[in-house]
């Protein structure tokens, strides 16, 4: 478990990133974070392995405060994924994978041998192992960055909208592929995105923010959906328009389920609900 | 050719007092600019003072330091030493500035991710930064091999062995194969001493030639079989 209690961050040039945040975020679950450009979730998200030291507040892990601990040791223990990978590219995809193992003394052969297993588990090709990243797709390479963040069996994975410079095509496979991962895993995932759609997807518990990290609504995707605590939150999600808006239609050969724009979304499955139910995409 | 057969021996160890004297300002210039240079890029204000500093140094003409040096560091005016410290501070002059570049040039997207995995700041420096900061420190140490094997020439006026002694020598006596020879080492010795540093580069930066993506390759053979 993850506890903020009443952080603020506001960094030597004065910008408040992040105003009395406070958030429970449980553990062997996806937390997502959502919200627009420069409300404050990086900041948030590095909080967490102190890339990012509060100006007030604390943060508990399993209920130990981390202001205590040492950075570098902390770090080491918490995977970490970001958007452009961040991949070491004078190192090859195996050394990448083995970073942070051969950073706390493992032997080469090792982690070596680990890394690996850990390109099977992501799902690439191990011919990929004796390539530099610049030889990899923007996909492969966030593969890559995914198998590094996982490579000590952190208990928790931070990721840092890690999918957002690939195409839409392969953001879905990497998508699904991570929760494939999740399930067998079980990690504590914090993910960032400004994409609501991808976080109603991954998320478990997903957190709408506003500018200065202020926590707009924070529950299920399904309590969100249903329950849009304010206009803001509504207008975020796009609960009144687009895909969201579902209505049944009747046709001629059975009812099916319509969006904002006229355009079939899909149909009804098992017995039509009383109001209120929630519909499958 | 007549000339440099019958003084073979002559030319041969004027190159080699020549090399002795070029490389280890060569070597001293790179070692003590790193530090320097990280502090320049490290440190903003420190950046404008050093790096003007370096370039006041680098317009001071040679042979008036090789004359003035020994006056404040009591060594002899022939002596190596004035000549290797001399070169040595144009090397920094030089390289101080390169190695600042250099590491301000390394993605900022690579360094945060490596101490978001857990790299100390100077394992960072060791592992990340510094063999990123490769190419472009490379690039300046190809100008500093060049500048510093055509500054050695100088100390030849003050009579200090090098080939430089070949120009002084053939212009009191009216040599020309002899000049024509000083000058001719020189060009080479420079050429193969930058040769040997980018060979040097290729075998210790492999990555920088495993840029081409496999389908921009795939798609070079496919234009070649075309
Ligand atoms: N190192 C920094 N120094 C000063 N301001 C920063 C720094 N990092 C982020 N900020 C500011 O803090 C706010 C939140 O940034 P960030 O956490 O990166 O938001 P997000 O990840 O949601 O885009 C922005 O206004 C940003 O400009
Ligand atoms: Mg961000």
């Amino acid at each position: 478990m993850i506890e903020f209690r009443s952080v603020t961050k506001q960094y030597p040039d004065g910008t408040r990133a992040v105003e009395d945040f406070s958030l429970v975020i449980p553990s062997r679950k996806t937390t997502v974070f959502v919200g627009s450009s420069g409300c404050g979730k990086t900041t948030i998200l590095r909080m967490i392995n102190r890339m990012v030291d509060p100006s007030s507040g604390s943060i508990q892990i399993d209920g130990k405060d981390i202001g205590g601990l040492e950075p570098v040791a902390l770090r080491r223990s918490i995977g970490y994924v970001m958007q452009n990978s961040g991949l070491l590219p004078h190192r090859k995809v195996v050394d990448n994978i083995a970073t942070v193992p051969l950073l706390k003394g493992v032997k080469k052969r090792e982690a070596r041998l680990q890394a690996l297993e850990l390109m099977d588990t992501v799902g690439l090709d191990r011919a990929f192992a004796d390539r530099y990243p610049s030889q990899l797709s923007g996909g492969q390479q966030q593969r890559v960055g995914v198998a590094r963040g996982l490579a000590v069996d952190p208990n928790i994975l931070l990721m840092d909208e890690p999918f957002g410079a690939v195409d839409p095509l392969v953001r879905s496979d990497l998508q699904e592929e991570l929760i494939r991962l999740q399930r067998d895993l079980d990690k504590t995932v914090v993910f960032v995105t400004h994409d609501i759609d991808e976080a109603f997807y991954l998320g478990d518990q997903v957190v709408i923010l506003k500018k200065g990290g202020h926590i707009a609504q924070v529950g299920s995707p399904a309590e969100i959906l249903a329950d849009p605590a304010d206009d803001f939150v509504a207008d975020f999600i796009g609960a009144n328009r687009g895909k969201r808006a579902l209505h049944i239609e009747e046709t001629a050969t059975g009812s099916i389920l319509v969006d904002d724009d006229g355009r079939p979304a899909g149909t009804l499955t098992g017995s039509v609900p009383a109001a209120g139910g929630r519909a499958q995409p | 050719m007549n000339w440099v057969v019958q003084n073979a021996s002559y030319v041969g160890d004027s190159a080699l007092a020549h090399l002795q004297l070029s490389i280890p300002p060569i070597i001293l210039s790179f070692v003590l600019s790193v530090p320097l240079g990280w502090v320049a890029n490290r440190y903003r204000p420190v950046r404008g003072v050093l790096l003007t500093v370096a370039g006041l140094l680098y317009a001071i003409p040679s042979l008036p330091l090789l004359i003035v040096l020994p006056l404040f560091i009591g060594t002899g005016l022939r002596s190596p030493v004035n000549v290797i410290v001399v070169l040595t501070l144009y090397g920094m002059a030089l390289m101080v500035r390169s190695t600042a570049d250099a590491l301000e040039a390394v993605e900022p997207d690579v360094r945060q991710s490596a101490t978001a995995v857990g790299f100390s700041p100077w394992g960072r420096f060791w592992s990340v930064d510094f063999p990123l900061a490769g190419p472009v420190l490379l690039a300046g140490m190809r100008v500093v091999v060049v500048s510093t094997v055509s500054l050695v020439t100088v100390g030849g006026v003050l009579g200090v062995n090098g080939l430089g002694l070949l120009f002084t020598d053939g212009l009191q006596r009216a040599i020309i194969p002899e000049i024509v020879t000083g000058i001719v080492l020189v060009v080479v010795m420079a050429l193969i001493l930058d040769a040997l540093l980018v060979l040097l580069g290729r075998a210790l930066m492999p990555w920088t030639r495993a840029t081409a993506t496999p389908s921009r390759r795939a798609a070079r053979r496919v234009l070649a079989t075309a």
